[in-house]
């Protein structure tokens, strides 16, 4: 447990002296979502209607920008062979990198998001929806990111494949997450979609380290 | 290390290794006591870093077993992970972290209870202390391999496994590796090294990987 705090607190280091995934991450999402309003028009009611999908979408792709340095860095100086080498499960070391990816883009993004949702009209109903499913959500999107990010690893035009890889999978997380925000827009219950987004992000807290370490164990040998 | 019991022995049995389709080494055993060093001599691609990287884990044998003591080592890989150190090709340096964050991290990982004193004496041994809270970006490449070799120091482990150790290094921190290694085996600690320069390495034992190379005829066997 020690050793998972001692790795999320040197990625967390990294990136706030190198600074520069989060904030590239942050400003993709804002102007991403900022050219809808010029594509589509101005109307306030199609705005409205939209803006679950594309803050979801936006934030997908968003959060898909920093995942291909989740682990090549590591992998390029050699650290990853330490860290593979530490007497812990490599799985608990890479869901201290998961939560250090979040805490720098997934949690930027949550932050983001309401902000954006008042540009592109959304109900004041939706706000709440919106917060608790990207809190549910983005985890996630880390969590396969990171799955996909070791498969790619030494692989040439990695960050192409990781997206071949790693979209498909993250359908359910915006099914249910902009069907929940819908539901709040339109007053009815989202429980259901609630708790679905909590059990995806239960099963990819389990499976995903597995995967992840077990694809960095090959790409290592 | 502090602690006088000696320990197992650490072996190898019939170790076949396989990079790509071809068989790098087949065949060979080795065992390694305590306080003992081994030296992996051969040509370039017999296979040195690649045993060293199947001793350290990173590598699984195609063939064969490592042994501590009497306990197969792919049994339980976190208990082999806590008394290895192996210090490959690169040296795991992050440029925006200073020299004694980077080393601190490695020793807190390798064991939690690091305190900062003995990863500052280590700095101090490879002649690294001036350079504390100079990012690592700005290290030479001498100065890196001595950060990584400082590794070494800051968190005890029994089995040392060096590839190259002495590449990029001057020949003063040549002289303080050589009285790290014999420290270390004074206080029971076992050495496996791979290297092209002279180590001074007194009562080593030698293994001469080109002997175990794959003939062309077990090859045919094999893959034909």
């Amino acid at each position: 447990m020690t050793r998972l705090g001692e790795v999320i607190h040197r990625d967390l280091r990294l990136a706030l002296r190198q600074g520069s995934d989060s904030v590239m991450v942050v400003t993709f999402f804002v102007l991403t979502v900022i050219l809808f309003p010029f594509g589509i028009g101005p109307e306030a009611n199609i705005l409205e209607r939209v803006s679950p999908g594309v803050l979801w979408v936006t934030a997908l792709l968003a959060s898909m920008l920093s995942l291909d340095r989740l682990f090549q860095a590591d992998y390029e100086d050699g650290s990853l062979e330490l860290l593979a080498l530490t007497p812990t499960a490599l799985e608990i070391l890479v869901i201290g990198k998961v939560a250090a990816h979040w805490l720098t883009t997934g949690l930027p993004l949550m932050v983001a998001a309401p902000i954006l949702a008042v540009l592109l009209h959304m109900n004041g109903d939706g706000f709440l929806a919106l917060l608790v499913t990207m809190l549910l959500g983005t985890p996630t999107l880390s969590l396969i990111g990171a799955m996909g990010a070791a498969l790619v690893l030494g692989a040439r035009r990695g960050g192409v494949l990781l997206s071949l890889l790693v979209l498909p999978l993250y359908i359910p997380v915006l099914i249910f997450g902009v069907g929940a925000i819908d539901s709040a827009v339109q007053g009815l219950e989202f429980h259901a979609q609630l708790l679905l987004l909590g059990g995806i992000l239960l099963a990819a807290l389990v499976l995903a380290p597995l995967a992840a370490a077990a694809a960095l164990r090959q790409a290592l040998e | 290390m502090t602690n006088p019991s000696p320990l197992p022995t650490f072996a190898g049995e019939k170790l076949v290794c396989v990079r790509g389709e071809r068989i790098v080494f087949t065949g060979l055993d080795f065992q390694i006591s305590s306080g003992r060093a081994l030296l992996l001599l051969g040509p370039n691609g017999s296979g040195k870093s690649s045993l060293l990287r199947v001793m350290a884990g990173l590598l699984k044998p195609a063939g064969g077993r490592l042994v501590w003591g009497e306990a197969a080592v792919a049994e339980d890989r976190e208990a082999h992970a806590a008394r290895i150190h192996y210090v490959g090709h690169h040296d795991a340096i992050k440029p925006v972290l200073s020299v004694e964050e980077n080393l601190r991290f490695w020793a807190r990982l390798h064991d939690p209870l690091t305190g900062d004193r003995v990863a500052l004496a280590a700095l101090q041994r490879f002649g690294l202390s001036r350079l504390a809270g100079v990012p690592g970006k700005m290290l030479s490449a001498g100065q890196k391999r001595r950060l990584n070799l400082a590794r070494l120091l800051a968190a005890p482990a029994a089995v040392w496994l060096l590839d190259e150790p002495t590449v990029a290094l001057d020949r003063a921190s040549v002289k303080v590796l050589e009285g790290v290694l014999a420290e270390h085996r004074a206080n029971g600690g076992m050495v496996v090294l791979s290297t092209h320069a002279d180590v001074d390495l007194p009562g080593a034992e030698e293994l001469h990987l080109d002997r175990f190379a794959a003939s062309p005829d077990s090859q045919m066997g094999v893959w034909g």
